[in-house]
């Protein structure tokens, strides 16, 4: 077990990653009460936007440098879908039984992947992402990549900024009431049509930051990438406590390490030994997420569903 | 003298069903009117209408000179119709003081909101003893003064209460019925909506019966309370 640390390490990095995802998840949810199941694309078409930043640029162009113009581009490319998608996929259909949107949001999802491997050039296989020049990091204990140094700062600074926003600025305020009572809240002046588009852009703009750290610690995007990070992320949503925006965070936190450890342990676990390594890391993810289900339903964070009625 | 609010021949329908079956009535600046009727009649239907929440099928309001019927909500508590709605509905999880601030949130002055936050802990002392407390952990009675006291903190010039002593204690229920009494005397015009008739015609000055999405009888508070088919039917006599 003596490279426990370096797991630890290795699991809050990946927990971090869902994290940031899952803020999309859980804020749209925690307000019109829909599974963005598109959420995983927006992920994925903001690695695209930093990626076409990125090739903008003269070749050579240290990544450093660069950096701002991808976040930029990734934030405006997840903005604008998130937007677009809400205005016209799903705003049409509010007050519409939930079983509609819920098709809407996967048939959204896979119109937005299947038109990045159309149209994007080369995107029918994976495509190469700039990553960090030099080696990992030796912090003694253990050692993170280059890349992820964009994650250990990214991920912290959203999750405080995002707190500060929520508790204390006006559209904050007003977003939490919209949560608590929609009706209400109109009662009050507040427009929540406008609340519920903040939440979908903050929820993209958080997936478009997750999707540069993912692309400079894995060294590539491609169009499928959505699909399993988005369905990761939902699960750390639903972990936490889906609607609550810190349980999102420790959602994720708690399925990397999951995902993590059982990577490196189970196999040591006797009689086990086949069911290790990383193959099964999904399998020991989603164990995970029905244990919690059925021992907490309404997640870590979560409140029952009788107190909020 | 017009009337600050007026409502011509209202309908409301959910689908096919018409809940408000063309009702007309006014409200006069500085006095209490009731809508008073069983469950069903259509009263929350006309309030929730007025505010904006619900769409009118056909009809007329017009509020303060304005025409309502396709404002949508947020933009009708600024003109100065504010809206505590059945079943009281605070922001559970936030505290009381936010529940106030929210009540708050189109106006600008920080002082003026501040002193009106005040002003709803004087009239509801309570409430100021628990401001930092989640609202969704106060009794019935309290949540309904909060939900009174954040409409007011609209600062509006009609103030709608529906069923303010819905779910009250007998105590509790005299206690909102003397605010109202109170706001009035403070020349607040307010629409009020209530199953309690007694208590509701006792304190207005107009009052209209509904059934079944209809106004079938209209008059003083007063004589409504004295009429006998009204004594029958609502207020529990023979």
């Amino acid at each position: 077990m003596n490279d426990l640390p370096q797991q630890l390490a290795n699991g809050l990095l990946l927990g971090a990653l869902y994290g940031l995802i899952a803020i999309g998840y859980t804020m749209v949810y925690g307000i019109v009460q829909l599974i963005n199941f598109a959420h995983g694309e927006i992920f994925m078409i903001g690695g695209f936007g930093a990626l076409t930043a990125y090739l903008w640029l003269p070749a050579g162009t240290s990544l450093l440098f660069a950096l701002p113009l991808m976040i930029l581009m990734a934030m405006a490319c997840s903005v604008l879908v998130a937007m677009g998608a809400e205005r016209f996929a799903y705003r049409p259909l509010r007050g519409a039984p939930r079983l509609a949107p819920l098709i809407t949001a996967i048939g959204l999802s896979i119109a937005l992947q299947q038109a990045i491997w159309a149209f994007y050039p080369d995107a029918t296989k994976s495509r190469p992402f700039p990553e960090f020049e030099g080696g990992r990091i030796d912090l003694g204990a253990f050692a993170i990549g280059r890349g992820d140094l964009f994650l250990v700062i990214a991920a912290p600074l959203c999750m405080i900024a995002l707190g500060f926003f929520v508790s204390k600025t006006r559209t904050g305020r007003a977003m939490q009431a919209t949560s608590q009572d929609p009706d209400t809240a109109k009662l009050m002046g507040i427009n929540t049509d406008r609340i519920i588009v903040t939440a979908f852009a903050i929820g993209a703009a958080f997936a478009a930051i997750a999707a540069i750290a993912h692309g400079v610690k894995y060294g590539e995007v491609n169009f499928k990438m959505g699909f399993i990070a988005g369905l990761k992320a939902f699960t750390a949503a639903v972990l936490g406590g889906i609607g609550n925006i810190y349980g999102a965070m420790i959602g994720g936190l708690v399925l990397g390490l999951a995902e993590a450890l059982a990577t490196a342990y189970i196999e040591n676990i006797p009689g086990m030994s086949q069911l290790g390594g990383g193959a099964w890391k999904d399998v020991w993810a989603f164990v995970l997420l029905i244990l919690v289900l059925l021992l907490r339903p309404q997640g870590l964070l979560g409140q029952r569903v009788a107190d909020r009625a | 003298m017009t009337a600050l609010l007026e409502v011509e021949d209202l309908k409301v329908a959910y689908g096919k069903i018409e809940a408000v079956k063309g009702i007309s009535f006014t409200v006069d600046a500085g006095e209490i009117v009731t809508l008073i009727g069983t469950n069903g009649a259509g009263k929350t239907t006309t309030l929730r209408t007025l505010s904006g929440l619900l769409k009118p099928a056909a009809g007329r309001i017009t509020f303060d000179g304005k025409p309502l019927g396709t404002v949508p909500a947020h933009k009708i508590v600024a003109l100065g119709l504010a809206h505590s709605p059945e079943g009281r509905h605070i922001f559970p999880r936030l505290t009381i003081t936010e529940n106030l601030q929210l009540g708050a949130f189109l106006r600008t002055d920080k002082a003026g909101i501040e002193k009106d936050i005040q002003r709803a802990y004087d009239l509801f002392p309570i409430l100021g003893e628990r401001q930092k407390q989640p609202a969704g952990t106060l009794s019935g009675g309290e949540q309904q003064m909060l939900a009174m006291g954040r409409a007011l903190m609209s600062q509006p010039k009609l103030l709608m209460l529906d069923e303010p002593s819905m779910g009250l204690s007998p105590i509790m229920m005299q206690k909102i019925m003397k605010t109202i009494a109170e706001l009035k005397s403070e020349g607040m015009t307010i629409l009020l909506v209530e199953q309690n008739a007694q208590a509701a015609l006792s304190l207005a000055d107009h009052g209209h019966v509904m059934e079944i999405g209809k106004i079938v009888l209209s008059g003083s508070g007063q004589d409504l309370l004295h009429d006998e088919s009204v004594r029958k039917a609502y207020l529990g006599e023979d």
